[in-house]
């Protein structure tokens, strides 16, 4: 063990852990507008939506991450779509976590009370406001915690992307640790620097989680 | 693109097959295992040891598999571990899984009504006793659901080990990409089949999970 090298690459380090920080942030971010886009389609009228979302779901829940990332890698220039691995990553990121958050918001609007709505639409609430007024701020007071889970979740996974050549916190540790060849050190370093943005998010989770709970 | 070439790889698929189910049954066996021991040595009542446990628990989940797994196999020849691959991948499984059924039975553990083990103590009953017959058959039933859960994160986890060159189907499906240069074709395949493993599996879970049930519920 040379702790020399761990201080060494630890600038870098930390630089690349903001890469990986945004990049999760901009996942989850995507995974929300997914998520909320599948929710709708899964209370929808229509049979072919609620088959389509759940086909989604089920997909992006039961292949690997990084077969998911490949496929989207070789599907890209295969249909003749060409964007930086960055926005590929970002876009897989974002589809996988569509499908656990669709799953999340699900669990949260089943917690609220059918009657809540039954009641707004009975006083002349449009269902739309009902969504804005009733269900949309309840829905995110319970599932702020499962969606913190789910960011932390996700900047684990998001090490993945380095396979597909993403410079992100895994790519630059691997780099290092090849270049120095001080793997151990090096690897450490990158695995604590994880640990602490992941305690870091469930701290915040865990404020947020007390912020939003009701009083009584 | 030419669908026999499918038949022409079929044997070095079908052995990656076997390496993804072999790292996967060893791999979950191990962690299992392990996390069993975990969970019950936090039982314990030696705080060093429960808070070292504890600390390793959460290093093993704050961090991802793919930095632990690099860890293990560029690192640890550093510290004296010189593994093949495979043993590599099982390990580098079994450490992560470990942590996670550490916390599962955790869960169960507490989900086992007290007044159960005070009745059985009342009764005679040794600790063994009642670990084996009172405290497990009743957190089966609780955890069966987390487990199968947990089982199918680390099916998935497989495929990162074709990183580190495990001869997996991961690893057989990309050298084939890379040689027929049908990427997309045979990713696919792979992501299709991974799809029904993965129902196949937690449909299993399912049906676990109802035996389990209904073996408590006549009991």
């Amino acid at each position: 063990m040379k702790l020399q090298a761990a201080l060494d690459a630890l600038p870098y380090l930390l630089s690349a852990a903001g890469t990986t920080l945004w990049i999760s942030l901009a996942g989850i971010a995507l995974g929300q507008v997914l998520g909320g886009a599948v929710l709708l389609c899964r209370a929808s009228r229509s049979r072919a939506l609620r088959r389509a979302a759940a086909v989604y779901v089920s997909f992006f829940r039961g292949v690997p991450l990084l077969v998911q990332l490949l496929l989207v890698y070789y599907f890209l220039p295969y249909v003749g779509i060409d964007v930086p691995p960055l926005v590929a990553a970002i876009g897989t990121l974002g589809l996988a976590s569509g499908a656990y958050v669709s799953e999340i918001f699900r669990g949260s609007l089943n917690a609220i009370p059918r009657g809540q709505a039954e009641a707004a639409l009975a006083l002349g609430f449009s269902s739309v406001s009902v969504w804005l007024h009733i269900l949309l701020p309840q829905m995110l007071r319970i599932s702020t915690p499962a969606l913190v889970n789910e960011l932390i979740l996700l900047l684990k996974a998001s090490s993945l992307i380095s396979v597909v050549g993403v410079t992100e916190l895994t790519r630059t540790s691997h780099t290092f640790a090849a270049s120095t060849y001080r793997p151990f050190e090096v690897y450490i370093t990158a695995a604590l620097i994880y640990l602490a943005m992941n305690l870091t998010l469930a701290a915040f989770g865990a404020l947020l989680e007390r912020r939003l709970a009701v009083a009584g | 693109m030419d669908f026999s070439l499918f038949l022409h790889y079929g044997p070095s698929l079908l052995s990656g097959l076997g390496v993804t189910i072999l790292c996967w049954a060893a791999g979950a066996a191990l962690g299992i295992v392990a996390g069993f021991v975990i969970a019950l040595l936090r039982r314990l009542p030696i705080p060093p040891l429960r808070w070292l446990l504890r600390a390793l628990v959460e290093i093993v989940r704050g961090t991802p598999f793919l930095v632990q797994l690099y860890l293990l196999y560029d690192g640890g020849p550093a510290i004296g571990l010189r593994l093949a691959d495979i043993p590599t991948g099982i390990l580098a499984l079994g450490i992560y899984g470990s942590a996670y059924f550490a916390e599962i039975f955790r869960a169960g553990f507490e989900s086992v009504p007290p007044g159960q083990i005070e009745a059985a103590l009342s009764l005679g009953m040794s600790p063994g006793a009642i670990l084996w017959r009172i405290r497990l058959p009743t957190m089966l039933v609780a955890i069966v659901p987390s487990l199968t859960n947990m089982l199918i994160i680390l099916s998935k986890e497989v495929v990162v080990l074709s990183v580190i060159a495990v001869p997996e189907l991961m690893y057989q499906v990309q050298s084939m990409a890379a040689e027929t240069f049908a990427a997309f074709e045979t990713i696919l395949a792979l992501a299709l089949l991974y799809w029904l493993m993965v129902e196949l599996v937690s449909h299993l879970g399912r049906v676990a999970e109802h035996r389990v049930t209904a073996f408590m519920g006549a009991a």
